[in-house]
């Protein structure tokens, strides 16, 4: 994951594909992932107002579809 | 993966803090000699980067987190360091993928390439024939390419790429490319012929023809994101929808070209004067070339449409690509010579008389120097003191 100006790029070398972050509140939000029990919890604390919530549950469930996050404990 | 809808491609344009496409050649030297070859490659560069060189940009590379390097040529792998170059990369978190006509892809080789994950391997392969390949690679070339794939797909490494640079005399294989890259476990890779390094002289002869363009273009929109491109077919985006990728010209705003000298060019189909932005021996390396280059500072600015402006397919092909446009003479604010819409003919006719910008780097091979040895003539003169009498040598 590597920080840009408009938010971070993820590169995952197993599928060798880019993806974005398209803001810095979801780039809080992947990194505090790990921190905390749910990801619900994750956006609460980076300051997500729950109008926004289904917008960031949908860009947590593409990454979780290009496998660039996993749900914890799977391999 | 997105969170809010911000325009990517406006963020793009101003520049990233590392390129994401970053192609490095590592050598001028090359065993082959194409003719559409883009770098003009065929003789090492006294100058090349030392392997201690090439090691501290890839310290660098690791430092501003490029993800990856796409490391071509000439032909990499003659390189003799070229493997332990790989391997320092790969162990420094930068992954590579490197083009190759195979030449060195040993049964061995090719099982340690297997085993990593980081790396990747592309293929160039300009025919599915023999005969269309070779006339544009040369003799043996073809043999070559799909020898490095066998031993490839025998060492079980999945999706390396089959890479075609599409032309007038392959456009209608592209089935066949798609069936040769199944047949191996390959993943077929599809990009523009650009008029850069040796390819401006043959660029005319060729390039697609129009309806051969319009082909390529519904040939990809049926293939998807199957079918790699390495973004290169942008232009053909005015035809309608855009093609998978980034449909901009991503010059010195998310690509860039180092060479074997370590010379910086916005991309790797602009190797001329104009498009240097510096060199990666220089005080603050590489970091400091793409971070504060004028030239890529200006690449980054809003760039003006110029005649395309007003033209409705503007915001699908953004004017296409600069290099196509610039070594064929075209001002870069105009049409891109293969304009769907067909401005880039006529912006051609009009540019006639025109001489386009010269490559400024050859590397290629003088031409081979025809001595024949053992083919006897009758001696001059029954005595001949000259020992080489009767031996028809000529150089030259």
């Amino acid at each position: 994951m590597r920080p840009e100006p408009f938010g971070a790029l993820l590169y995952h070398y197993g599928t060798r594909r880019l993806s974005f972050l398209k803001n810095p509140t979801v780039l809080a939000v992947v990194r505090s992932l790990a921190e905390h029990p749910t990801a619900r919890s994750a956006c609460e604390s980076a300051g997500v107002t729950a109008r926004a919530l289904p917008a960031y549950q949908r860009a947590l469930a593409a990454l979780a579809q290009s496998a660039m996050i996993r749900e914890r404990g799977k391999p | 993966m997105t969170a809010a809808p911000l325009p990517l491609v406006d963020q793009f344009q101003h520049g990233l803090a590392a390129p994401i496409c970053l192609t490095w050649e590592l050598t001028y030297a090359c065993n082959l000699s194409c003719v559409h070859c883009l770098s003009s490659s065929g003789r090492r560069d006294p100058g090349e980067l030392s392997t201690a060189r090439c090691m501290a940009l890839i310290d660098e590379f690791e430092r501003m987190q490029v993800f990856y390097v796409n490391i071509g040529g000439g032909e990499p792998t003659v390189r003799p360091d070229f493997w332990d170059l790989v391997g320092y990369a790969v162990s420094h978190r930068v992954g590579v993928k490197f083009s190759t006509n195979g030449v060195k892809i040993t049964p061995d080789v090719a099982r340690r390439l297997a085993a990593s994950d980081y790396v990747d391997v592309q293929i160039s392969l300009d025919g599915a024939t023999e005969q269309v390949n070779d006339a544009v690679r040369g003799p043996g070339s073809y043999r070559t390419a799909i020898r490095a794939a066998a031993r490839l797909a025998d060492a079980g490494f999945r999706s390396f790429k089959l890479s075609v640079v599409v032309t007038r005399h392959n456009a209608a294989q592209l089935d066949q490319f798609a069936e040769l890259a199944r047949e191996y476990g390959a993943q077929l890779r599809l990009t523009r012929l650009r008029p850069a390094g040796r390819g401006a002289a043959v660029w005319n002869e060729l390039r697609p023809t129009a309806d051969q363009q319009r082909a390529v273009y519904d040939w990809l929109t049926a293939h998807g994101e199957h079918v790699l491109t390495g973004d290169s077919f942008f232009h053909l985006a005015g035809y309608g929808q855009p093609l998978p990728g980034l449909n901009l010209c991503g010059a010195g705003r998310v690509v860039c070209l180092i060479d074997p000298v370590g010379d910086v060019y916005a991309c790797p189909f602009a190797i001329h004067d104009s498009f240097l932005a510096g060199n990666v021996r220089a005080d603050g390396g590489f970091a400091r070339v793409w971070r504060e280059s004028e030239l890529f500072a200006e690449l980054r600015r809003p760039q003006s449409g110029g005649a395309c402006t007003s033209c409705s397919a503007f915001d699908a092909c953004r004017g296409g690509c600069m290099a196509a446009k610039f070594f064929t003479g075209l001002p870069l604010d105009g049409p891109d010579p293969e304009c769907v819409l067909g401005h880039g003919e006529t912006a051609l006719a009009q540019a006639a008389g025109v001489t386009p910008p010269r490559p400024v780097t050859d590397h290629s091979r003088r031409s081979p120097v025809p001595i024949t040895i053992g083919r006897r003539r009758a001696p001059d003169r029954a005595c001949d003191p000259d020992p080489l009498a009767g031996f028809a040598t000529r150089m030259g």
